[in-house]
């Protein structure tokens, strides 16, 4: 992490060395998460990723659009709870459609080339997390909260 | 791998696994050098002891508390001392000790031995930035070896080096350190040899003492010195100092003693002598084929080589970083003992006297010029003594942190600053203002009457007679230009304030216990030693803590002539000021900068949620926040409320006991307000800088003084 990003610079970063997420979503009262692979639009107030409809996460998301998403650079070191950064984007996800589904595709396939295959599947899924809010975890304490302007 | 080399056996594959001091007396030996014999430990020890403990992860934690550009000198000092301390606390696992045991007891058996660090790299970087890692003289038996390896590992990440981590390439993963484990040889003349004169590369320099080395290194013992012409081996120059003192071993450490008449009548080499060492650093220069900057002492007439090393020249940097010049002002003992003199007999009362003499002025007395002369005089007494306060006052305030390493190793506390305990008990000042606020709020608690009468205006003749008491003893509450004058008025609704809620007590602490504690680790003259360090220390903190409203009151001075002009000239323009004073003047107006952090950026807003500090005061409260620029400010505070501060300055302490918890943009543990936070038991978090622009006033925030957080809302 470089130290002297500020707070959005941070997330920039974080979305540039990883690929993968941990999608929250809900069943009724009980809980459930599960890896993404995601990509971020430029402003950073999109989050693309794609699931198969035949998923879990693919039948919780059509019954309760609000999710959290979990972005960290851990790296299965003792030292991580004290160096790892972590980001965690809340808001609200929807199957795209249409063009729109195309042009996610296609931001999607550049940070994720080799998914060709599975995005263009038609049992795949184009969704995206419009966020409202990330909140930034660094130094296993310090929290940011970076609110989108309306 | 290996975890001890001796000297012989170190081969040139070896030496980043033995560091750059212990490679290079490993090549001296090689070529046949007197070198005193020695062990290498190597990096691999340190690697396994920090990686097998766990103790790498606890470092990652403290270094990662903050942003080293962020961190003031005492942090960093704060965080060298909680590092060294976790260093001191954990026992070495058992299958390396008794590997090192097996390598080093015979050596060890042997008598005396040093303790030096051999960073890897250390020959190369680190010798420009002299005092980075620890070296301990005269270390007896085997189990003091290994404490003592722990303390030099520990220095890895001393202050000093931490400051140039980046010179050094400092980082947890990558960063070890070698050790020297080496026979002292009680030298009777000692010294060093420049093979290349960093003035004049056509020269050599000798510089000689009578004793051990560590006098001249440390420059306690002032040296003899030859100039030598390089080619020919020619003493071009002798001079001799005074020679009066000289450092021998003690039954610990060394120690500084007088040196007797006859061998004070003669310089410590003879000039054949001199030539020897000349000779032995053109020799050094041949096998490393750079200049040599060696250390070597004589035991009899046998000359020994001690150290050998390049020489470095160290372009100064051009900044505005004031933290080296912080690290640099450690001090000795001795030095301290001297300076604590001059503060208390002579600054001290000098500073008072100059104060009172300004305060006897009338300034409604003298007309517009000599207005403008008794602030431009007040400027310059403000100028003279703030040098002063850096150049002699902040240095004191090492003697507290001298002791609080000393205590540290003797007592090995589970809390690295329980020796501030001991410091504490002196009399601060600014306690002891709050204690006669404390007692005119307790006439109030005690008197309904005179509550009610005080809440409508009326000041009874006895109560205002009180309150004009306190200010004679302890001055105006307020010396800044917000709050033109201390209105009595303020100081009544101040002491309303502190009577609505119960007296806030000092913490009681057992100090005789403490200190039984810590004198019970020494014996004979250490015992002296430890109780005069002590002392030293307690100076040293009342010093620093008293100094601060001494220095106040000449600000005040100075302020109090800048009030009444605002009052004469409302809207007159100031005279043209000599450009010294009116920096000042600027300086002393100014108010609280807050830390700057862009909120807006990119379509989204930045608000902190939780902030990491230290933990200066353990505990845990809630509250709505204020924020504290200035003595003004102080005066509105409301009991309960959480303080918001750039640092609490013993001019606004009167606030600390209406606080539920403090939150400072200065950080370390010795700091005042984090002192006057656990004097009261207030839960306190410092060294967030971002704590007066990521928290408003009102905002609700709790204050975790035990982690070191603050959560905002």
């Amino acid at each position: 992490m470089d130290e002297d990003l500020d707070t959005l610079g941070k997330v920039h970063e974080l979305f540039l060395v990883q690929r993968l997420a941990v999608l929250s979503t809900r069943s009724g009262e009980q809980p459930y998460s599960n890896l993404v692979c995601f990509a971020a639009s430029d402003d950073l107030r999109h989050i693309l990723f794609a699931t198969t409809r035949a998923t879990r996460k693919y039948a919780n998301l059509m019954r309760e659009a609000r999710v959290a998403l979990l972005i960290d650079d851990r790296s299965k070191d003792p030292a991580d709870t004290f160096r790892a950064t972590a980001v965690t984007a809340l808001g609200s996800a929807r199957e795209l459609e249409g063009e729109e589904a195309a042009k996610a595709r296609r931001i999607y396939l550049e940070r994720h080339p080799h998914l060709e295959e599975f995005v263009s599947s038609p049992s795949t899924a184009m969704l995206q997390l419009d966020v409202e809010k990330y909140i930034l975890v660094t130094r296993f304490q310090d929290v940011r909260e970076l609110e989108v302007n309306p | 791998m290996n975890v001890a080399i001796p000297f012989s056996a170190v081969r040139d594959k070896d030496r980043r696994m033995v560091g750059g001091k212990g490679f290079a007396l490993a090549v001296m030996v090689r070529q046949g050098f007197s070198v005193p014999p020695g062990i290498c430990v190597t990096a691999e020890a340190y690697r396994r002891f920090v990686d097998e403990t766990g103790l790498k992860v606890k470092i990652v934690r403290e270094l990662n508390r903050k942003r080293f550009e962020d961190m003031r000198w005492e942090e960093m000092w704060d965080t060298a001392l909680r590092i060294r301390n976790l260093f001191l606390k954990m026992a070495m696992p058992p299958e390396l000790a008794s590997a090192l045991r097996r390598e080093l007891s015979a050596l060890a058996g042997e008598g005396p031995v040093a303790v030096r660090s051999s960073a890897p790299g250390e020959d190369t970087v680190a010798t420009s930035f002299a005092g980075l890692h620890e070296s301990y003289l005269n270390i007896r038996g085997i189990d003091a070896v290994l404490e003592h390896i722990r303390l030099v590992w520990a220095s890895l990440w001393s202050d000093a080096a931490l400051l140039y981590r980046r010179e050094l390439g400092l980082d947890v993963e990558g960063s070890a350190m070698g050790v020297v484990v080496q026979k002292i040889i009680p030298g009777d003349r000692s010294g060093v040899v420049f093979g290349m004169n960093p003035n004049d590369g056509t020269q050599s320099v000798v510089e000689a003492v009578h004793g051990l080395n560590e006098g001249l290194v440390s420059g306690q013992v002032e040296p003899d010195r030859w100039i030598i012409q390089r080619e020919s081996g020619r003493v071009l120059s002798h001079s001799a100092p005074v020679r009066d003192r000289y450092v021998v071993l003690a039954e610990e450490g060394v120690r500084v003693e007088a040196l007797p008449a006859n061998r004070a009548a003669k310089a410590p080499l003879a000039e054949p002598e001199v030539g020897d060492v000349h000779r032995m650093a053109m020799r050094g220069e041949t096998i490393f084929g750079k200049p040599q900057d060696m250390e070597w002492t004589f035991q009899d007439n046998d000359i020994f080589l001690l150290q050998s090393r390049p020489i470095t020249t160290v372009p100064k940097k051009e900044t505005d970083d004031q933290r080296p010049w912080y690290l640099s002002l450690r001090r000795t003992f001795e030095n301290l003992k001297e300076l604590r003199q001059r503060i208390e007999e002579r600054l001290i009362p000098e500073m008072v006297r100059e104060a009172d003499l300004l305060a006897a002025v009338d300034l409604d007395g003298v007309d517009a010029a000599g207005l403008e002369r008794e602030i431009v005089r007040r400027a310059e007494a403000y100028k003279r003594w703030k040098d002063v306060y850096w150049e002699e006052f902040i240095p004191m305030a090492h003697g507290m942190r001298l002791f609080g390493l000393v205590y540290n190793d003797a007592v090995r506390p589970d809390d690295p600053y329980e020796f501030m305990d001991l410091l504490v008990k002196g009399d601060m000042v600014s306690l002891e203002r709050n204690r006669a606020l404390e007692d005119l709020a307790d006439t109030v608690r005690q008197d309904d009457a005179l509550r009610k009468s005080l809440g409508s205006g009326i000041l009874p003749a006895a109560f205002s007679e009180r309150l004009h008491e306190f200010t004679a003893t302890y001055g105006e509450l307020t010396v800044v230009p917000r709050a033109p004058q201390q209105s009595t008025d303020t100081l009544v609704a101040f002491i309303l304030e502190m009577a609505g809620r119960p007296r806030k007590e000092e913490r009681r602490v057992d100090a005789g216990i403490l200190r039984e504690r810590f004198l019970s680790h020494f014996e004979g003259d250490k015992r002296m030693e430890a109780e005069e360090l002590l002392e030293l220390g307690r100076a040293s903190h009342r010093l620093r803590d008293n100094d601060n409203l001494f220095f106040d009151k000449v600000k005040g001075q100075l302020l109090r002539a800048l009030n009444v002009r605002a009052r004469k000239q409302p809207e007159g323009q100031p005279g043209a000021m000599p450009p010294d004073a009116a920096a000042v003047i600027k300086e002393v107006t100014a108010t609280l900068e807050a830390g700057v952090v862009s909120k807006e950026p990119g379509g989204f807003s930045v608000t902190a949620r939780q902030i990491v500090g230290q933990p200066a005061s353990v505990g845990l409260a809630s509250g709505v926040a204020r924020i504290v620029a200035d003595q003004a400010d102080a005066l509105q505070f409301k009991s309960g409320e959480v303080l918001v501060c750039d640092a609490i300055d013993p001019s606004i302490t009167f606030v600390v006991p209406l606080a539920a918890a403090i939150v400072e943009r200065r950080g370390g543990m010795l700091i005042h307000g984090s002192i006057i936070a656990r004097e009261y038991g207030i839960p306190c978090v410092t060294g967030v800088p971002e704590a007066t622009a990521m928290i408003k006033t009102g905002d609700y925030v709790t204050v975790d003084g035990f982690l070191g957080i603050v959560i905002i809302g």
